[in-house]
């Protein structure tokens, strides 16, 4: 690689890293939600329990996925 | 239970140890080479290649080697890639055929008639070799693995038929023990809610499929050594095509309804409808391209994680890291064995909610 395009391929990094920082607080956010309320749902009904556990699960799987979007596209843009 | 989770503790111990093994010895040689490069190591990890390196050994490299197999203007050529002696910067020729091969960042291209500074690739102004390249039908690392994940899906599966076969009352036994409650929890929590009692049955073998080709493919990349390893659900042309079969047949299976859904939302005003159409008409092309890439961004993000914390090591430069740095690792790696079932689960519970919502019957127009 010739040296100006590292260094214009180095520059960015920081921003993808910043990027991808910003999208893990928002998994984080909607994790915490759906573990709070998955949680409190189990602490109402606990009978409930195995299901909200399934459904919360692959709703975490989903936020996550969000977040590993945002991964991927600041590896693309790095 | 105490010592059984004791025991697979110390069995994903002895399995990081591997790689701190490697780890050390790669220190020392790498230090006063140059500075170790952790994108480099780790994208070459997550990428596909034409030999399946397993290790490096006093300085050489050892792998095992894949068949080429290139459709040129000439017709077929096959060798092996150890021919190129893992080299991949185009400055080893290998001749074929009267045709000249070289390969630069795992393609292959057709090699210059001139070597510019013992290279054979010409670039464009951005750094993009500019050279012709063949058709590539190569067995690559990732190839192989999936035939692997084949094979053992077929021997899983054969030996499961067998088992009901011997089984006089249609209890399971053996393997069947494992794969019939999997195969009932796609059946009655997957196919029947999203697909409805009427049609699921067409649609099962593809989800079961699915599920099990995902998953097992899954389990082999989180398998840190030789014939495993391969990163290949999180590869985008795997999950593209997995995505592409399941757009194909909701867009094959689809009804008036969900065409009339589409384009002509039934009970909204007309120029909400003129608004929602394009929408919806996107909606069929972005509901498979996010399955493509749900898949293959939880499989990499998953093995570019497990690789970070081990580059760990190489980062400090000290051995006193590798322990938290192997902890974790094991760690994320327990967490990856969840995942990789869940994203697997995932990929065939959309699947089945798509084929179910274009093939819903609307009984009263809303």
């Amino acid at each position: 690689m010739s040296l100006a395009l590292l260094q214009e391929a180095v520059s960015y990094v920081p921003f993808a890293a910043i990027g991808a920082g910003l999208a893990a607080i928002g998994a984080g956010i909607g994790i915490g939600k759906i573990g709070g309320s998955a949680m409190e749902a189990m602490a109402r009904q606990p009978e409930m329990q195995g299901k909200l556990q399934g459904s919360a699960i692959v709703l975490i799987a989903f936020v996550e996925a969000v977040a590993l979007f945002a991964v991927v596209v600041s590896l693309i843009a790095k | 239970m105490q010592i059984n989770t004791f025991k697979t503790l110390l069995l994903g111990l002895l399995l990081s140890l591997s790689f701190v093994v490697k780890a050390n010895e790669s220190i020392e040689e790498k230090s006063d080479e140059k500075d170790f490069n952790v994108t480099d190591m780790i994208m070459h990890h997550i990428k596909d290649a034409h030999d399946f390196h397993i290790m490096d050994w006093d300085g050489h490299a050892i792998s095992f080697p894949l068949p080429v197999i290139l459709w040129t203007n000439d017709g077929l050529v096959t060798f092996m890639s150890s021919e190129f002696h893992h080299n991949d910067d185009g400055t080893i020729v290998v001749e074929k055929g009267g045709q000249k091969f070289i390969k630069f960042h795992e393609e292959i291209y057709y090699a210059n008639d001139e070597a510019d500074h013992g290279s054979y690739v010409s670039f464009d102004p951005e750094h993009h070799p500019t050279n012709v390249a063949p058709l590539d039908f190569s067995i690559t690392k990732l190839v192989f693995s999936m035939f692997m994940s084949m094979i053992l899906l077929m021997l899983i599966f054969g030996f499961s038929a067998r088992a009901y076969n011997r089984s006089e009352n249609g209890v399971p036994t053996g393997i069947a023990k494992f794969t019939e409650p999997l195969i009932v929890f796609i059946r009655d929590e997957v196919a029947i809610p999203n697909i409805g009692e009427k049609h699921y049955k067409r649609f099962l073998p593809f989800l079961l499929t699915l599920f099990f080709f995902i998953w097992i493919n899954n389990i082999m990349g989180l398998i840190p050594f030789f014939p495993f390893s391969g990163n290949l659900s999180g590869n985008i042309a795997f999950t593209g095509v997995l995505a592409l079969i399941t757009f194909i047949i909701t867009t094959f299976v689809a009804n008036k309804d969900y065409w009339k859904h589409i384009f002509w939302m039934p009970g909204v005003p007309v120029p909400m409808k003129l608004f929602l159409a394009p929408i919806e008409f996107m909606g069929i092309f972005i509901k498979p391209i996010s399955l493509m890439i749900r898949l293959f961004a939880n499989i990499s993000a998953g093995h570019i994680i497990v690789l970070s914390l081990i580059s760990l090591i190489f980062i400090a430069k000290s051995i006193w890291i590798a322990p938290a740095s192997v902890i974790f690792s094991v760690f994320i790696s327990v967490i990856e064995v969840l995942v990789v079932a869940i994203q697997a689960y995932i990929f065939t519970m959309l699947t089945a909610l798509y084929i179910g919502s274009a093939m819903e019957e609307h009984e009263h127009e809303h």
